[in-house]
C-alpha cells in the first residue's frame, strides 16, 4: 500500500469515476447500433438467472419466515397480530426482496464478472479481442448489463413471492394465524406505489452489479493477484452502491406516490 | 467542367512501394511517470520481416501494441498502411485491424471457445457462413500442423500448440501485416524451431510484412539465414552462408532504438553494447 497526497488521491478517484461513467454510458449506447451480441445476452441471462435462482429462493424464503416471526411478536404488543401478513408483504416487496436479491446477485455475479473479465484482461484476451476487431464493451459488458437488469427484475419478483409464502407458512404453522386472512391482509396491504417502488429498484441494482463488476474486471492489472483484488472491490462497491441507491430510489418514489 | 481526378488503373494496381507499411516518428510513451519508449523512429517496408531484439522489459511489447493502436503514445506519430493510428478513433481502428494479424506473447486464446471457434473468431464476427469458415479453419490449422486439435479447448493444449493456434487465428484472414510478440518465448528449443519454421513458411510463401519480437538470438538468426523450400515442405539453411535480405533488425535497449539495419550490419556493428549482447 503506497500513500499518496490528498490531491493525487482525489484526482485518481475522479479519473476512475469518469472511466466508470464512460463505460456505463457506452454499455447502454451500444444497444442502439449494430452488432448486438444476442447469443452472449442469452448465455448471460442463463448463467445469472438460472444460476442465482437457488440462493435467491433460499434467502427470500427465510427472510419472509423470520420477518413473520419478528413482526408477529412486535405487533402482538399492540394487539395487531393479524396485521402480520400486511407487514411482511410490504417489507418484502418494498425493501427486503429488492435489496437482498440485489446483494445476493452482487455477491455471486459482480464478483464473477470481475474475475472473468479480470482474467481475460491479465492474459491479454481483452487486447486480443480488440486486435481481432471486436469492441470488448459491446461484446462483454453490454450483454452482461442487459442480462443482469432483465433477470434481476424477475428474480426480485420470485424473491418477493417466496418471502410472502415463507411468512405465511410461519404465520399459520407457528403463530397460529388464519391462512386466508393472512393472505388477504398481505394482498390488501400492498398498493400500486409499493409494487412500483419494489420493481424499480432491481433495474438500478442490476445496472450497478453489471457495470461495477465489468468496470473492476476491465481495469485489472497485476496478474492473478490483481484479479483477486478486482473481485473483492467489485463486490464491496456494488453492494454499497445498491444500498445507497435503494435509499435514493425509496425517497424519490415516496415523493412520487406519497407512501 | 470538373477536372478528371480519377487515378489511372495502373496507379491503383501498382502498390506504392515507397510508402512504408509501418512507420514510427519520434514516438514516446511513459506509464505512471516511468518512460518506457523514448523518441522511437523506424520504418518497416512492404514484404519486410522486422525482428525486434532487446532485453526483457525494454518496451518491445509496448511498441507492438502501439503499432496496432492498442495503446496510444504520449507524443509522436505512428502510421500503418499510411494511416495515422495515433489520432484514429477506436471504431476506425477496428477496420484497420482487419488487415493486421497479431500473435500475443502468451497466445491470448479465448479460454471459453474451442480451437475452431478461436481460429474462426474473426470470420464469425464478419458473418462468414459456417461451412466456409470451417473449411478455412481446417486450412489454417493444417498450415500450423494442428489438424487434430480442432475440437479441443485451449486449456487442453501445450504451450507450443497454443502458440500455433494463435498463429492460425492471426493468419486466417490473410492479413497484410503480422505482429508476432515473442512467438517462441517460454518454449523448449525443439518446439521453438517448429514455430520459427512456421514463421519462415509464412514469410516465404505469402511474403507478408511482419514485425517479430524475440529475445532468443538463435531464433532471430535462424530466421535471417533460412528459407522455406516449398518443394520439400521444409525450412532449410540458405546456401553459402546466405542471408535473407527481407529480414531486418531493430534493437531496443532502455526504451531507445540502438540499432536499425540489416543482418550483416548488425553482426558487424562496432557498438560495444551490441557486441556484448550478441556474444
Ligand atoms: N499497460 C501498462 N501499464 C503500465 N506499465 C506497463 C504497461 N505495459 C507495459 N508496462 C511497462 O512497460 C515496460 C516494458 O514492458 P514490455 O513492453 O512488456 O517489455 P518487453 O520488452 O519485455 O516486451 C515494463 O516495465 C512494464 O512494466
Ligand atoms: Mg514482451
Amino acid at each position: 500500500m503506497s500513500f499518496v497526497s490528498p490531491e493525487v488521491f482525489a484526482k485518481q478517484k475522479i479519473a476512475a469515476l469518469q472511466d466508470y461513467s464512460v463505460l456505463a454510458g457506452r454499455s447502454i449506447s451500444n444497444l442502439f447500433s449494430r452488432p448486438i451480441y444476442w447469443a452472449d445476452i442469452y448465455t448471460q441471462m442463463d448463467s445469472i438467472g438460472v444460476g442465482s435462482l437457488p440462493i435467491v429462493i433460499l434467502t427470500g424464503f427465510f427472510t419472509g419466515c423470520v420477518l413473520a416471526l419478528q413482526s408477529a411478536t412486535a405487533l402482538e404488543a399492540f394487539g395487531a397480530k393479524s396485521k402480520t401478513g400486511s407487514l411482511v408483504a410490504l417489507s418484502m416487496v418494498k425493501e427486503l426482496g429488492p435489496v437482498l436479491t440485489g446483494l445476493m446477485v452482487s455477491g455471486r455475479n459482480a464478483s464473477g464478472m470481475a474475475s472473468e473479465l479480470g482474467s481475460m484482461k491479465v492474459t491479454e484476451q481483452i487486447d486480443a479481442m480488440r486486435a481481432l476487431g471486436t469492441d470488448p464493451i459491446r461484446k462483454l459488458v453490454t450483454p452482461r448489463v442487459l442480462a443482469t437488469v432483465f433477470v434481476l427484475f424477475f428474480l426480485t419478483i420470485i424473491s418477493d413471492a417466496v418471502g410472502i409464502a415463507g411468512g405465511a407458512l410461519v404465520g399459520v404453522s407457528l403463530i397460529g394465524l388464519n391462512a386466508s386472512s393472512y393472505l388477504h391482509s398481505s394482498y390488501n396491504g400492498l398498493v400500486i406505489g409499493d409494487i412500483a417502488q419494489g420493481l424499480t429498484k432491481p433495474l438500478f441494482s442490476g445496472f450497478i452489479i453489471a457495470t461495477v463488476g465489468c468496470y473492476f474486471g476491465l481495469k485489472t492489472t497485476g496478474g492473478t493477484q490483481g484479479v483477486g483484488r478486482a473481485t473483492t472491490q467489485a463486490v464491496v462497491v456494488s453492494s454499497v452502491l445498491i444500498i445507497v441507491v435503494d435509499f435514493l430510489v425509496s425517497r424519490l418514489m415516496i415523493g412520487i406516490f406519497g407512501s | 467542367m470538373t477536372p478528371d481526378v480519377t487515378p489511372s488503373p495502373a496507379a491503383i494496381l501498382t502498390p506504392d512501394t515507397d510508402q512504408p507499411v509501418v512507420s514510427f516518428e519520434n514516438v514516446s510513451i511513459a506509464f505512471d511517470g516511468k518512460t518506457v519508449l523514448q523518441d522511437i523512429s523506424f520504418e518497416v517496408h512492404q514484404a519486410e520481416t522486422r525482428i525486434i531484439l532487446g532485453p526483457a522489459g525494454g518496451g518491445k511489447s509496448v511498441l507492438m501494441k502501439l503499432a496496432n493502436g492498442l495503446l496510444k503514445p504520449d507524443t509522436g506519430t505512428i502510421k500503418v498502411f499510411g494511416e495515422d493510428v495515433t489520432s484514429m478513433r477506436e471504431r476506425d481502428l477496428f477496420a484497420l485491424r482487419a488487415r493486421i494479424g497479431m500473435v500475443f506473447q502468451e497466445s491470448a486464446l479465448f479460454d471459453s471457445l474451442s480451437v475452431e471457434d478461436n481460429v474462426a473468431y474473426r470470420l464469425h464476427e464478419d458473418g462468414v457462413s459456417i461451412e466456409e469458415s470451417h473449411d478455412r479453419v481446417v486450412e489454417a490449422l493444417h498450415f500450423v500442423e494442428l489438424d487434430h486439435a480442432i475440437t479441443k479447448y485451449p486449456s487442453e493444449l501445450s504451450g507450443g500448440m497454443r502458440r500455433r493456434v494463435s498463429i492460425a487465428r492471426a493468419i486466417i484472414t490473410k492479413p497484410d501485416l503480422i505482429l508476432y510478440d515473442s512467438p517462441t518465448g517460454g518454449l523448449d528449443p525443439i518446439t521453438s524451431t517448429t514455430i520459427v519454421e512456421l514463421i519462415v513458411k509464412q514469410r516465404d510463401v505469402s511474403h507478408t510484412t511482419s514485425l517479430l519480437i524475440t529475445h532468443r538470438l538463435q531464433d532471430a538468426f535462424t530466421l535471417a539465414m533460412s528459407h522455406f523450400n516449398q518443394a520439400t515442405g521444409k525450412m532449410e539453411r540458405l546456401a553459402n552462408e546466405g542471408i535473407d535480405d527481407s529480414t531486418r533488425f531493430l534493437v531496443l535497449n532502455e526504451g531507445k532504438v540502438i540499432f536499425d539495419g540489416s543482418t550483416l550490419e548488425l553482426v558487424r556493428s562496432p557498438d560495444p553494447w551490441i557486441k556484448d549482447y550478441l556474444s
